[in-house]
């Protein structure tokens, strides 16, 4: 597989100035290196403040390392002449839909990224019209933007990155506000894209059921990367997640307290039909 | 008496203009004094309106919110009062803190109450312990607290007026797993200790299971359902069109059930399916063993 994203030795911190005019830092990645191929969707997992998010800013350019190197499709993100041709291919999406809507109609809010970059009027209609679809919001595409409701929000939201066709899109906590359906409703998105567009997918997220649906997972910690593999291998891991402040799936956790309880678990479970599977297993074997 | 009763509440945003909607409609329940109840309910079904109205940032169009068994727009002079008895933390409330220090901002409301200085400063430290919130915090501008800290403090601001009722708005949103489960265990510990009513507003179905006894749940404007937590979460089918969900563990132990094993169908924690699992797996592997030792 082709790798899109390299991020090699990154370290960055952020300056804050005290009331009393002295300077202090805070060092948030203490070295970091990762790399994403192009068409993988990965999840990127960690506590508050352990670096996540600016990873991600790093992905689109927003912020550039301190020291090390970051390359996007072999652009150092660092290269100020090249900045647009980054944000070109990384498209980022936020948590809160409500700060990422521009404009009072919803097709126009999908413009607005196309007609930044010069695309030509007949090609913007194109492009919203397709990203509208993408996302199964088409319907709506005359639709006032806080009308809809927090999933459909966050899919315009992602509508917009669309249209500006990126290779890849990053997206920090996008389900962190919504609802069950909602959240369903932007994940289903979110793969939709990667497989059948081939679109390069970074999710942030706080929710390990996210998580396990990634080709591969990301664990940071405190700057630096802790730990990564298949969700599988990653979730296999209990007690380091736990020590790092994170969480496993309950249909994990289910299967690990009864293997700490003496059961054999050949295969980690991650989701409900694969732990309700396990469980009939283990009930037919002892009865 | 309950502490909290509702009587046919309805809300109409922008009555007799194109943009009408009703947000709540025909609404009644009471809540009972010392009841920790989920509010669940999809985006936009009326849940934070809902919440509005029951500490009076919001008059309903129609019928009553009784707390104590009085109407709190019966004198609509002293609503002010009601918010003292109902504190409210909304989403996001790190947003709002605005003092020098993290002291003086949870003690913002304790000092409007007209509280004196004593008092004011028992209430401060009071709720910081409950949250979680060091001495050397307080001192700090809350400003430069982590987002966790903040998120804390602001909630601390409200358990300091002592409201005989705390209604929290997705308190954990945003928050890692770890940040989550520390500020619901601490919100239970409160729960517990000052036996007052929480109704806590989440999308969390998780977050629920672990903490709530009772189950609130809106749908399109209308309550269609207020029980207990294994009622409710009993309900997966029903609760999934609404484009709600059970909790994973739930929806586990309700196949395992289906397929003819007898665990129950409310099963709300992964502890809790163990001490079910468990009997089932070792008794009927005690059984096995004698029965191939014979």
């Amino acid at each position: 597989m082709a790798e899109f994203i390299n991020a090699s030795n990154v370290t960055f911190k952020y300056e804050n100035q005290e009331d009393d005019g002295t300077t202090t830092y805070n060092t948030v990645l203490k070295g970091v290196s990762m790399q994403v191929n192009k068409g993988e969707f990965v999840a990127l997992l960690g506590h508050n403040g352990c670096g996540k998010s600016t990873m991600a800013k790093l992905f689109n350019a927003l912020q550039v390392p301190e020291s090390g190197t970051v390359t996007v499709d072999g652009i150092d993100t660092a290269d100020d002449q090249r900045v647009y041709d980054v944000r070109r291919r990384v498209g980022l999406v936020l948590q809160n839909p409500d700060n990422q809507l521009v404009a009072s109609i919803v097709e126009e809010d999908v413009a607005f990224g196309p007609e930044n970059l010069g695309v030509p009027p007949k090609e913007i209609r194109q492009r919203v019209d397709d990203a509208l679809r993408a996302v199964d919001m088409y319907e709506y595409r005359t639709h006032a933007p806080h009308k809809l409701s927090g999933g459909q929000k966050q899919r315009v939201a992602i509508a917009g990155i669309i249209a500006m066709e990126p290779k890849c899109i990053v997206l920090d906590e996008p389900t962190a506000m919504l609802d069950p359906r909602g959240r369903d409703e932007v994940m289903n998105t979110i793969i939709k894209l990667n497989r059948e567009k081939g679109i390069t997918i970074i999710l942030i997220t706080h929710y390990m059921d996210e998580a396990v649906l990634a080709d591969r997972i990301i664990v940071m910690d405190d700057g630096r990367v802790l730990t990564q593999g298949t969700p599988k291998e990653v979730f296999s891991q209990v007690e380091l997640l736990k020590r790092h402040k994170l969480d496993v799936p309950q249909s994990t956790q289910l299967a690990y307290d009864l293997m700490s309880c003496g059961f054999k678990v050949d295969n980690m479970p991650l989701n409900p039909q694969e732990c309700t599977q396990y469980l009939l297993q283990l009930l037919k074997k002892y009865s | 008496m309950s502490i909290i009763e509702t009587q046919n509440l309805k809300l109409v945003y922008g009555a007799d203009t194109p943009f009408e909607k009703t947000a709540v409609d025909d609404v009644s329940f009471k809540i009972e004094e010392g009841d920790f109840v989920g509010v669940i309910g999809h985006t936009g079904s009326g849940k934070s309106t809902l919440v509005q109205m029951l500490n009076g940032l919001i008059k309903p169009t129609q019928g009553k919110v009784l707390l104590n068994g009085i109407d709190i727009w019966k004198e609509p002079k002293k609503i002010r009062k009601i918010r003292f008895k109902v504190g409210m933390v909304f989403q996001y409330p790190e947003y709002q803190l605005f003092e020098e220090t993290v002291a003086k901002d949870i003690a913002f409301g304790p000092k409007n109450m007209g509280l004196n200085d004593e008092e004011i400063k028992q209430r401060v430290t009071g709720a910081a312990r409950f949250v979680g919130l060091n001495n050397e915090l307080l001192l700090k501008s809350p400003f430069d607290l982590s987002g966790g800290e903040k998120r804390r403090a602001a909630i601390a601001g409200v358990i300091a007026m002592d409201p005989d009722v705390l209604i929290l708005d997705e308190p954990t949103a945003g928050l890692d797993p770890n940040g989550r489960d520390v500020l619901l265990a601490e919100i239970a510990q409160y729960h517990k200790t000052r036996k007052n009513t929480v109704l806590l507003v989440s999308h969390s179905m998780e977050d629920i299971a672990k903490t709530a006894d009772k189950i609130l749940v809106m749908n399109k404007s209308h309550m269609v359902m207020l029980d207990t937590t294994q009622n409710v979460f009993s309900k997966g089918e029903q609760l999934t069109k609404m484009g709600l969900k059970i909790p994973q563990i739930t929806q586990i132990m309700m196949n395992i059930k289906n397929t003819g094993y007898p665990v129950s169908s409310g099963v709300l924690t992964v502890e809790q399916a163990l001490k079910q699992l468990l009997p089932l797996l070792t008794n009927e592997k005690n059984i096995k063993q004698k029965r191939g030792s014979k």
